[in-house]
């Protein structure tokens, strides 16, 4: 049997079929034995009877996306699994078990030609008082994978305590049989074993470290309407605000919460809200008026697949064009993407460090996939961005609120500073805030809100830059981790680099010239239908004639091994 | 030892910034405006602790003619944008202002929320049954048959009843206030204010411009003729069944204010990711 370094795993059924929660199992049981994972969820928009699966994907080192193929795929059942489509893909090395009472085997099976074993999954979990056919699964994984039974039992018992001693008793006695089961089957490889490290590793999902972000960075108060994929943000900080200090009110709707996180911020307190995409076209209107009022706020959008409702579940990277241009008037603020689940926290703190050093606002645009996912990583430093916002000074007199200054920005007056009182407006305002429609202090504040954008230096962190040679990979947010794969894999065969902005916002157009330089290929890959991410490439930066583009829609993902073959058949 | 601040007594004029009030000639606003500096200075409130809040429309023009501090923000939205001030700033006096368009139409939705919240703040409404600022269209308060060139011949709808949604929605201090009354508009704002939870003014303020009937109102208005009650269905049947002219505080409630805890429990920000280990 081959050692691999990384293993993959699907885990199939009919919503409320459990199969989320062994995925989670699984995969704390084998990132608790040393291995690094992750785990996606892809589900239909039914809380309950439609279609879900689980995908783990557990490998020696740090790990950022799903494979092209499963090594292994279990169906508790079959009933809504074609409704996945060419999401979850098996090949012809991949074992598949399969109850046969479980249904039809779906196409993507039995075109793959994979070998399937049947294993009477339900008819085991009958057989246990109150046994569930999800820890049958969880222990025939576990056989295949080889996570050692004490350390599930332990897991299993620490997870199912609010559920009592019975319901554990039939967990243990269902991996038990699972474990049975599957003993005599051959997955024909097996993980690696983990490396051994002192570091502290987190089990964390992208929304999660969103929400950590947004605390270290020194939020102390949201306001957001329940949306998915974002609610898990909310979810996390809503309790965390009561330990650490800070509010979260749950908003009428969108409307009221981006009006309530620029109250909150006009009165001093860094605030932020989240949504996705239908949540963030209703809130660019008062987008606008942050900046133009220089009210600092952060907006994250958990992106999903749109127009409309679209599909509020699967991932997507189509709002691009409505956070980089659906403002009206010409209104320069801040947009930036994380890169993955850990990356979540340090672009939602340096967006929160941003816009309250540059008082304009900030869109954060994560997804779904990486908002959702859950993945071991290592334990992310406290980094020492926190928001710093230049305020006005005690004893003021002849308050500016809207000075115009050598950088943009102006020291702003918190309610409670004696002779800072200003009114602050969304009409044009003169440097006081006074409104008027005059030529002159229209172009004077136009100016300034576009100076401190464009004066700032934003470091090294605008982008991730890795590895030499003349072609390039182009990519951004939660496809950084399959370009990087690709990239490491082909390495030894062409000098390829990989260039992901994580600022989209302001544009960097000497930084993006640097990191191209020597560049004579182009490829950019990105998750939207009509190219959003390669139109906003051509609209702001030069690159050389020999581009192409690997878009497509969501869900389904684009995965490392497509990069790969987009980069080595361009070669040939 | 301790000191007692004291503050020096404080006049209307105090609270008038240095920006002159523009209104059509004879608008009910200028009134208000009025009031509005008389509550503040009866109330003695420091100016720099004060914020009024505004979307947009005519009377949404009144914080920056305060000498406090002032929002004009977007179109109906003044209520959340109070609302996320005064959670994390209950030191603040939050007083928003509003007009039909802004607080009944385009901002409805947040006004139903303000009240079953019923955070410590005060909402005037300067209700003129029209648009004022975008040249006479009809607005929620307008009555059926004002003939508009957007609605020829009338609306045919009825108009909306903003004193009793406040009721049925929650808000715990209900008053209609006259604007060529700006005494006593000016003791009805102070009594809103000091009341806590969320306070709704509705202010007849005739737009001259556009609805010169409107003039008539100063004949029409009459004092409440009994004592508010703190009986939200007594409150409603008189407001549904009065001519509309009826002037006074006419509902005080006692529903505890919306005020979450800003604090924490002293819980340092390492201690969240005890959570998240392996």
């Amino acid at each position: 049997m081959s050692k691999s370094e990384n293993i993959s795993i699907a885990i199939v059924g009919s919503g409320g079929a459990g199969a989320l929660t062994t995925g989670n199992f699984l995969l704390e049981a084998a990132c608790s034995a040393g291995w690094y994972g992750l785990m996606t969820r892809t589900v239909g928009p039914q809380i309950r009877g439609g279609e879900a699966a689980a995908l783990v994907r557990l490998a020696t080192h740090p790990i950022e996306c799903m494979p092209e193929r499963y090594d292994l795929m279990i169906g508790i059942d079959w009933l809504n699994a074609n409704r996945f489509g060419a999401e979850i893909d098996v090949g012809p090395h991949s074992l598949v078990i399969s109850d046969p009472h479980g249904g039809e085997l779906p196409a993507i099976v039995s075109r793959a030609g994979a070998r399937v074993v049947e294993v009477p999954i339900k008819e085991l979990a009958k057989a246990i008082p109150e046994g569930r056919a999800n820890m049958i699964v969880l222990g025939m994984a576990a056989a295949l994978l080889g996570l050692d039974e004490e350390a599930l039992s332990a897991l299993l018992a620490k997870r199912l305590a609010e559920k009592g001693e019975a319901a554990i008793e039939a967990s243990r006695a269902g991996l038990k049989a699972g474990l049975a089961a599957a003993a005599d089957l051959d997955l024909g490889k097996r993980l690696s074993p983990p490396h051994a490290s002192a570091a502290k590793r987190w089990l964390v999902s992208g929304n999660e470290m969103t929400g950590l972000g947004a605390i270290r960075g020194g939020v102390r108060f949201a306001a957001a309407y329940p949306i998915t994929p974002a609610s898990e943000i909310l979810e996390w900080l809503a309790p965390s605000f009561t330990k650490v200090g800070g509010v979260l009110l749950q908003a009428e709707d969108e409307l009221a919460a981006i009006n309530m996180i620029i109250g909150a911020s006009f009165g001093g307190t860094p605030a932020l809200t989240a949504t996705s995409g239908p949540g963030l076209s209703l809130m660019i209107e008062a987008l606008g008026l942050a900046t133009a009022a220089e009210i600092p706020v952060v907006v994250v959008d958990v992106m999903r697949a749109g127009p409309s409702t679209g599909i509020p579940t699967k991932s997507e990277q189509a709002d691009l064009n409505i956070a980089v241009y659906g403002f009206h008037g010409d209104a320069p603020h801040l947009v930036l993407a994380p890169q993955s689940v850990a990356d979540c926290l340090f672009t939602t703190q340096w967006a929160v460090h941003l816009t309250e050093t540059l008082q304009a606002p900030a869109i954060v645009l994560s997804d779904q996939f990486i908002g959702q996912t859950v993945a071991a990583i290592d334990r992310a430093a406290d980094i020492a961005f926190v928001g710093q916002r230049t305020k006005a000074a005690e004893n003021v007199s002849a308050y500016k609120r809207y000075a115009v200054t050598g950088s943009g920005v102006s020291p702003m007056a918190i309610p409670g500073l004696r002779g800072g009182q200003y009114t602050a407006d969304g009409l044009t305002h003169n440097e006081r805030g006074t409104p008027t429609s005059s030529e002159g202090d229209h172009r004077a504040q136009l100016d300034k809100r576009r100076t401190k954008l464009d004066q700032f230096t934003y470091g090294d962190h605008w982008a991730t830059l890795e590895g030499e040679g003349e072609f390039a990979v182009i990519t951004w947010g939660s496809l950084t981790g399959a370009a990087r794969e690709a990239v490491e894999r082909v390495r030894d065969r062409v000098g390829v680099r990989l260039v992901a902005p994580r600022l989209l916002l302001p544009i960097q157009p000497e930084r993006f010239a640097a990191a191209l330089d020597g560049v004579k290929h182009i490829l950019v890959v990105e998750q939207s239908h009509g190219a959003q991410f390669h139109r906003y490439l051509r609209a702001h930066y030069d690159m050389p004639s020999d581009v192409r583009v690997l878009h497509r829609p969501g869900p389904l993902p684009i995965r490392p091994g497509e990069i790969e073959q987009a980069i080595m058949e361009w070669r040939v | 030892m301790a000191t007692v601040e004291t503050q020096p007594a404080r006049k209307p004029a105090d609270y008038k910034s240095d920006i002159n009030a523009i209104w059509c000639p004879g608008c009910g606003d200028y009134h208000v405006l009025m009031s509005f500096t008389r509550a503040f200075a009866e109330l003695g409130l420091a100016p720099e602790k004060t914020v009024v809040v505004s979307g947009i429309g005519c009377s949404s023009r009144i914080p920056a003619y305060t000498n406090c501090y002032g929002f004009h923000g977007v179109h109906g939205r003044s209520l959340a944008l109070a609302a996320g001030l005064k959670v994390t700033r209950p030191d603040l006096t939050v007083v928003v202002a509003s007009g039909d368009g802004d607080g009944y139409s385009i901002g409805g939705n947040h006004f139903l929320h303000a009240c079953r919240r019923n955070i410590n703040m005060t909402y005037v409404v300067m209700d003129n049954r029209v648009y004022g600022m975008t040249k006479g269209q009809p607005s929620p308060t307008t009555e059926p048959d004002f003939d508009t060139a957007l609605s020829p011949g009338g609306t045919g709808l009825s108009p909306f009843h903003p004193l009793v949604i406040a009721l049925a929605s929650g808000a715990n201090f209900v008053a209609r206030a006259f604007s060529g009354a700006p005494n006593e508009t000016a003791n009805i704002l102070v009594e809103a204010i000091r009341h806590p939870g969320f306070s709704f003014v509705e202010v007849l303020s005739p737009c001259v411009t556009f609805r010169p009937d409107e003039r008539e109102w100063k004949s029409l208005v009459h004092a409440a003729p009994v004592a508010a009650t703190n009986d939200p269905a007594k409150a409603a049947r008189r407001i549904m069944t009065d001519d509309g002219f009826n002037i006074g505080i006419l509902y005080r409630g006692e529903r505890r204010p919306y005020q979450p805890r800003m604090e924490g429990q002293n819980i340092d920000v390492a201690e969240l990711e005890k959570d998240f280990e392996l």
